[in-house]
Formats: C-alpha cells, structure tokens, sequence
C-alpha cells in the first residue's frame, strides 16, 4: 500500500524498491494498491526532468514485467483529479475492497506512507 | 512481529511509540528518516539501547543511510540490511506494523 | 485462488489527529468498505488518534466535512471493538468521557499484546 504521492515523499521509492527486492528473491507481489496522495503516482501527465528518476514509468514497468496489479482507489483519485483519461499504462482505477481483499488473500500487507 | 518506522524521531513520536509497544522478540527496522535514530550520538539511541537490552532486534535500511551520509555511524547493536534483508525480514515475521 | 471463509483479525490504526491531514478521514473509509468482507476487525486510537474520538467536533467554521458522526455509526457495521490508549489520553488531558461513543481502554502493555494477534495492521 503506498499512500504518498511521487516526488513529495520518500514513501513511493521505497515501496518500489521493496518490490522490486520482493520479486528478485522469488516472491510474488499481487497488488500495490495506490491510496490518499499516493493515487498521484499513476499520471501518466507526469514529466520528471531528465536526470532524475520517472517514478510512474518505474510503476508501469512493474506491471508490466511481473504481472503486479497496480490499483488506484476510486474515491481518493477522483478527490485528487485522477480519472482514466490521464491514467498511466499498468494501472487501473477500482474500490478499496480491492485493498482489503489483498489483505485476506496476500501473505502480508505493507504499508510506505508518510 | 515487525516494526517498520520512516520518521525523525527528533521530528515525530513515530518511533517512541514504536518502542513502547515492541515487545521481546519482535524487529523494528528504521527506514528513510527514521534511520537517523540508529546513528552513534543520537539521542534517540538511549530509547533504541533500552529496547535492545530486553531483546528487541534493531535494522537500519543501508541505502537510506548511505543517501544521508551517515553509514559510517551506525550504533553498537544495530544491524544494516539492504532491501533485499527487508524483505526477508518481511518475510521471516508474520504480521507488520507501519508507524507512520 | 479460493479463500473464501477466510477470516484474518484486522487491525485499523490510528495515531493521527483529524482536519489537519487527510488520513482520519480516508482511514475511516477503509474501515467503512472492510465491513463487507466479514472479517474480525477492530480500531486502535493512539497518539493524536485519539482526537479522532473527541466529543463536539464543530467543522462549519473551517469548511470541512464533519466525519466524527461516522465512528458512532460503525456499530450498525457490526465494527464494534474500539480501543483506546489510555496514556494518550492521559496525556492530552483527555478522559472517556470527553469520547462520542463507547470505547475500551487499553493501557501500552495490552495495546502491544493486542497488536501481537492481529493478522493484518493498517496504518493510518
């Protein structure tokens, strides 16, 4: 669970390196479900400059390479402007059941926030 | 049981809290700001010796210590882990709290 | 993946205080949605969470939504296990009379042993 937006917070880049490291020893990450500012890191609006890290691209990436679920919750995205229109590849918009439900399905649940 | 902590503790209570409810053999591993806490003369190191002493486990996150120029430092007792010792210890522990 | 019948004890917590950030508010909806999946949930207010609870919360002035109504609704949730610090409390002048709905206090020692049953701990 990230709850952090990209840039403002530390939170994001460690979640992303914990999966990363996660998925690099065997382990399977099901989902990160994206919830308060965090919903900010699935823009696909966002243009970092060039030298600095693209934190939403890193996310798509992710998905894409390790088939992990990348969930915005719907009722913080809409608070904050983040709609399908402007959704990076890999993430998708739905409920917070989908937080709980990874709760009872996962092994663990780690929360990055601030 | 794991103990995750991101902040200051010369900022927030994050980690005083944390401390007060590890019990004995739970982990607390220090990340992001937090990893401060876990550098030799803080003050912050009587509160992690106390939880030391009875027989609570303390990591630091490296590469957050080596971002903040403090890697060198780390206080006697206290363990460096990279990303991927987190995950193991994700792994090794059957629930997690974050305090955020 | 069939886990249907799964139930895991929950822990929702909070340590921080309502209006100046998002997270009470936010928090509370987690709780609100995990109501359908029954599972064993409870709530712990530590720290500054602990003004979550305070009786006569009065928004209008600061344009904010007044959420705390919400806490006594959980019941009808059938969310009935709130648990309060009772050194936070102590030491922001608080008492369990000055909460809007029922609660059991929970000195350190027993919200740590509590906290060393749950499944899953959500922080907030």
């Amino acid at each position: 669970m990230v709850n952090e937006g990209p840039y403002q917070h530390q939170s994001s880049d460690s979640a992303y390196l914990f999966c990363r490291a996660a998925i690099a020893a065997g382990h399977q990450i099901e989902r990160v479900f994206f919830y308060h500012d965090g919903v900010n890191n699935a823009t696909k609006l966002t243009e970092p400059p060039q030298d600095d890290r693209n934190v939403v691209a890193r996310w798509s990436r992710l998905a894409e390479e390790h088939g992990v679920d990348l969930v915005v919750c719907v009722a913080a995205a809409l608070r904050r402007g983040i709609v399908e229109s402007n959704l990076a590849q890999g993430f998708r918009i739905s409920g917070l059941g989908q937080l709980v439900e990874s709760a009872i399905q996962s092994d663990r649940l780690v929360v990055f926030g601030d | 049981m794991l103990h995750i902590v991101n902040k200051s503790p010369s900022e927030r209570t994050a980690l005083a809290s944390c401390l007060a409810h590890a019990r004995p053999g739970h982990c607390v591993l220090l990340i992001e700001d937090a990893v401060y806490a876990a550098t030799r003369g803080h003050a912050a190191g009587e509160g992690l010796a106390a939880a030391m002493a009875s027989q609570v486990k303390v990591y630091v996150l490296a590469p957050d210590l080596e971002a903040r120029a403090r890697a060198g430092a780390v206080a006697d007792g206290v363990s460096m882990v990279d990303y991927a010792g987190f995950v193991d210890l994700v792994a090794k522990n059957p629930r997690v709290q974050s305090w955020l | 993946m069939d886990q249907a019948g799964t139930v895991k004890k929950f822990l929702f917590v909070n340590r921080k205080a309502p209006y100046g950030s998002v997270y009470a508010l936010e928090g509370l909806e987690v709780v609100l949605i995990s109501a359908a999946f029954d599972q064993d949930v409870g709530l712990a207010f530590l720290d500054d969470g602990v003004y979550q609870l305070a009786k006569g919360q009065n928004t209008k002035a600061i344009e904010s939504k007044n959420f705390s109504p919400t806490y006594r609704a959980l019941e009808g949730y059938d969310i009935e296990k709130l648990y309060v610090e009772r050194e936070s409390l102590e030491s922001r002048g608080l008492t369990e009379d000055d909460l809007l709905v029922d609660v059991q206090v929970l000195g350190k020692a027993e919200m740590a042993a509590l906290m060393d049953e749950m499944d899953v701990m959500i922080s907030f």
